[in-house]
């Protein structure tokens, strides 16, 4: 079944056209992973999908409803999350206080109620609490549970920032380049982790990736990028043995 | 030091860590219920100092916790105080309801300037803010039927339910009720997913949206929310101050209220407390101060000679008496905080209670803040 | 406000002309902008926004007590050579001083724009402002950079109280009008100057035509609806351009 369809998708941005003509189709269940040098598109296609940017035409269908133009704060009621090339975490909060706003997609909001602090609202507030938990034992940052982010190094944020958006209970999980910055160490815990999400949590991953091993280790599908255009689709082995790939992005 | 052993999730959705710290905050309800018995000259003062906790709370709420610095919040006090007066003498309506009243009006004013709000950030916002700030105190210039322009208004003691609140210690319980209710639904409400998402406002509006906030709503709610607070002060301000005057709502009182957070400490509830006592203190230590530093530096320089002494007790005698230093000296506070000690006075009380309970294994570098350099960093 | 007044005491206090002490004027508090970015501003750098903006809020109101008690809080008028002269064009009497004020700011404004779009110095200002650390790499001393920056900007501040002083009188609220100047910039667009020129002069008609038609006091506050308005309606203003961050 396909979950998430890019039809035709083009973005200009003054004078430069961003993507050209992209379509791919990504399928319930999948890895899907995008690759290309920089520049090619791949964050922007993202930014679309997260609908922070609109595009100059084409379209984005997800579970078959158009999701063209839905304002953004929808995105994540819909059932997708993403995280950020640049890890766009709440500095000034705890870890904790992170998660449980990637529950907030999920959060009946009730001022009134939540003024008063009612029963209702602390019966909410535990069940909130208890998902948050569910994915920190997933990906074990109990020990910087009530850290604040300010003061953790570069690999627990990016495994916090993809809690976060596990916490949103996605259908679709975007992530823009989860490795990067990671040591090998941490980069073999990031692709056990991506199998996990898709067989234990039945998340499709849709990724921008640039560690080949990684991407050759968990992807069931690639989708290679040059200056917005699509350059080669299929499995990992055929997109990397791609004449045109190669010359483009892999060299040599 | 003592370590908090939580066997369930109530311990943090609780408003108190512990029974101890529950304890303490008892110990201090008590003793400032007790207030009245010690120093019964005071209470005008100190529920003035309750009424500004109000004021400082309302400006928390906006830029401590969701991060947009509002220069215009006299303009909301006038509001709540001048809608308050009218609905309860020119119209008659009961107590409570003309408070109620004021502070639905200063809570839709906040929406009003909360709409260009979602368009802005940073400086702009707070300019728009101080904009909105001059128009409204030219409305309470020109308004006569209201608000009786210029001429100002007298305002009569509180009288709720047909008993008198005149006498200072039921004006005292009053405002000290009004504050404790409205501690209690902030704190409810930044323990609920809004408060989370004013948070996350603050830090990153790009990953809040992404995660379901939606900014316009959060954005226009916290003015709301800080506006309706600031019109309910306003209506005790009212009282306290006896005498409605438009030039009492100026922007060096909006300055005065963000100097509360700024000193008492950015992003929590006490430093809107500690913000309070502070500015409610400073008049009195300026007057106090004009008197003394001058006598005091005259008595050190009479060392070098009578005539030294003399001379330089006089020239600062003329200089502290002049007016327009007050402004001044909020001005340099504010700056002096703002460089030396940007978490406020609640901070000094963290990075004090965190040194003697660690001792000695207390870091330094604990409370040392990141620096962004890249501008598109510091653009939210 | 500083600038008005220093030209103040230089021509009233101490006797010199006009045009000596308008530059004795803007480079002091040219110099005075540039200690104080070294001494004050420079530890806030790296801080979010909100920390500069309260501090500069904070510094306004030191100088606004500082100006009050040096020169006194009461109202002055500043003597020039333009004053009360008037010359007939086409049948309209135009004053010199506002010529001044006019052809003063057309020469500011294209002094300003050649000096950033041309200049070594003035591109290596807009790096040093979009990444610091970028600018240190190649050699641009960013530090002498702000400093240079906010001297320019004090000075071009001063030059605009000094132009003011004769048509608004100097007092130590002299520089609310950049509020109003705030209006303009944001009714012509942030990031053009065309349109700030255009949103001022759009500005002042309608200052001038809600004076004469709308009731009694809502010319002083036009400037600040048509602020809120622009905002809630069209941020961008007439020509501007919106700057956003990119993830």
């Amino acid at each position: 079944m396909t979950l998430f369809a890019a039809d035709e998708l083009v973005v200009n941005f003054g004078g430069i056209r961003a993507v050209d003509g992209v379509s791919f189709q990504v399928e319930a269940g999948q890895v899907f992973t995008i690759i290309g040098p920089n520049g090619a598109g791949k964050t922007t296609i993202f930014n679309l999908i997260s609908r922070i940017y609109d595009p100059t035409s084409g379209r984005l269908l997800f579970r078959d409803e158009d999701i063209t133009r839905v304002p953004p704060h929808e995105i994540a009621r819909r059932g997708i999350a993403r995280t950020f090339q640049n890890i766009e975490l709440f500095e000034h909060a705890t870890v904790l206080q992170n998660l449980l706003l990637g529950r907030h997609a999920h959060a009946q909001r009730r001022f009134a109620q939540e003024l008063l602090f009612l029963p209702a609202v602390r019966a909410r507030e535990r069940a909130h609490r208890e998902a948050a938990e569910k994915v920190i034992d997933f990906l074990d940052l109990q020990a910087y549970r009530d850290s604040f982010v300010v003061n953790l190094p570069y690999g627990v944020r990016k495994v916090v920032e993809m809690g976060r958006a596990l916490c949103t209970e996605p259908a679709l999980l975007l992530l823009d380049e989860p490795s990067s910055g990671l040591s090998v160490e941490e980069t073999a815990d990031m692709a056990f982790w991506i199998q996990d999400i898709r067989t234990l949590l039945g998340i499709t991953v849709l990724m921008v990736e640039h560690d080949m091993s990684l991407v050759s280790a968990v992807s069931d599908r690639v989708l290679a990028l040059n200056y917005g255009r699509v350059l080669a689709s299929g499995s990992a082995r055929d997109v990397q043995e791609h004449p045109e790939v190669i010359k483009a992005y892999l060299g040599g | 030091m003592r370590f908090a052993f939580k066997t369930a999730y109530e311990h943090d959705l609780g408003l108190f860590r512990d029974p101890v710290q529950r304890a303490w905050y008892a110990a201090l309800l008590a003793g400032v219920i007790l207030v009245p018995l010690a120093v019964p000259a005071y209470l005008s003062d100190i529920s003035l100092v309750f009424i500004y906790g109000l004021c400082g709370l309302s400006l928390m709420v906006l830029a401590g916790y969701t991060g947009l610095v509002s220069l215009g919040h006299a303009a909301f006090l006038g509001i709540g105080a001048y809608a308050h007066v009218y609905f309860a003498q020119d119209l008659g309506l009961p107590w409570i309801v003309a408070v109620a009243l004021a502070s639905v009006l200063a809570a839709a004013s906040g929406v009003l300037v909360g709409l260009p709000a979602l368009r802005m950030t940073g400086v702009y916002l707070t300019i728009a803010t101080l904009a909105f700030a001059l128009i409204i105190q030219e409305v309470f210039t020109r308004w006569d039927h209201v608000t009786h322009g210029l001429k100002g208004r007298p305002v009569d003691k509180p009288v709720i339910f047909g008993v008198s609140f005149a006498s200072d210690w039921a004006f005292y319980f009053l405002c000290l009720a009004v504050l404790i209710a409205a501690l209690w639904l902030t704190a409810n409400l930044l323990r609920s997913p809004t408060g989370r998402a004013w948070v996350a406002i603050r830090d990153s509006e790009i990953a809040a949206q992404s995660m379901g906030v939606h900014l316009a709503r959060y954005k226009t709610l916290a003015f709301a929310y800080s506006a309706g607070l600031m019109g309910a002060a306003g209506a005790l301000f009212s009282h306290k101050i006896g005498f409605l005057a438009p030039d009492i709502f100026t922007v060096l009182l909006s300055i005065q209220f963000l100097l509360m957070v700024v000193v008492g400490g950015l992003g929590s509830l006490h430093g809107a407390l500690y913000g309070a006592v502070f500015v409610a203190l400073l008049p009195v230590l300026i007057s106090e101060a004009r008197d003394l530093v001058p006598a005091w530096a005259g008595h050190a320089a009479a060392v070098l000679g009578k005539s030294v002494g003399d001379a330089v007790y006089l020239s600062l005698d003329r200089f502290v008496k002049q007016p327009g230093l007050e402004p001044g000296i909020f001005g340099l506070i504010l700056v002096l905080f703002i460089l030396f000690e940007p978490l406020g006075i609640y901070g000094r009380w963290r990075k004090i209670w965190l040194y003697f309970s660690t001792f000695p294994l207390y870091k330094a570098a604990t409370f040392r803040r990141q620096k962004t350099y890249m501008r598109s960093e510091r653009l939210r | 406000m500083l600038g008005a007044f220093v030209c103040y005491m230089f021509v009233i206090w101490y006797g010199l002309g006009y045009w000596v002490a308008f530059a004795l004027a803007v480079g002091i508090v040219a110099l005075f902008g540039a200690v104080l970015d070294a001494s004050v501003l420079r530890r806030v750098i790296g801080q979010p926004q909100f920390a500069v903006v309260m501090l500069t809020i904070g510094l306004g109101a030191i100088f606004r007590s500082f100006a009050s008690i040096v020169w006194g809080s009461e109202i002055y008028s500043l003597p020039t050579p333009f004053s009360a002269r008037t010359t007939r064009v086409g049948g309209v009497t135009v004053s010199h001083e506002y010529v001044a004020i006019i052809v003063g700011t057309v020469l500011l404004c294209a002094l300003l724009y050649a000096f950033f779009t041309y200049s070594r110095v003035g591109v290596a200002m807009q790096a040093a402002s979009q990444n610091q650390l970028a600018a240190y790499y190649m050699g641009i001393p960013v530090k002498r950079m702000f400093s240079l920056i906010w001297a320019i900007s004090a000075g071009v501040a001063a030059i605009a109280g000094v132009l003011l002083a004769p048509v608004s009188l100097i007092d130590i609220n002299l520089g609310f009008i950049g509020l109003k100047a705030f209006a303009a910039a944001v009714l012509g667009g942030f990031g053009s100057i065309p349109g700030a020129l255009v949103g001022g002069i759009t500005i002042g008609l309608i200052e001038l035509f809600s004076g004469a038609y709308l009731p009694l006091g809502v010319k002083d506050v036009a400037a600040y609806v048509v602020l809120l308005l622009v905002l809630a309606i069209r941020p961008q203003g007439m020509f501007g351009t919106v700057g956003r961050k990119k993830v």
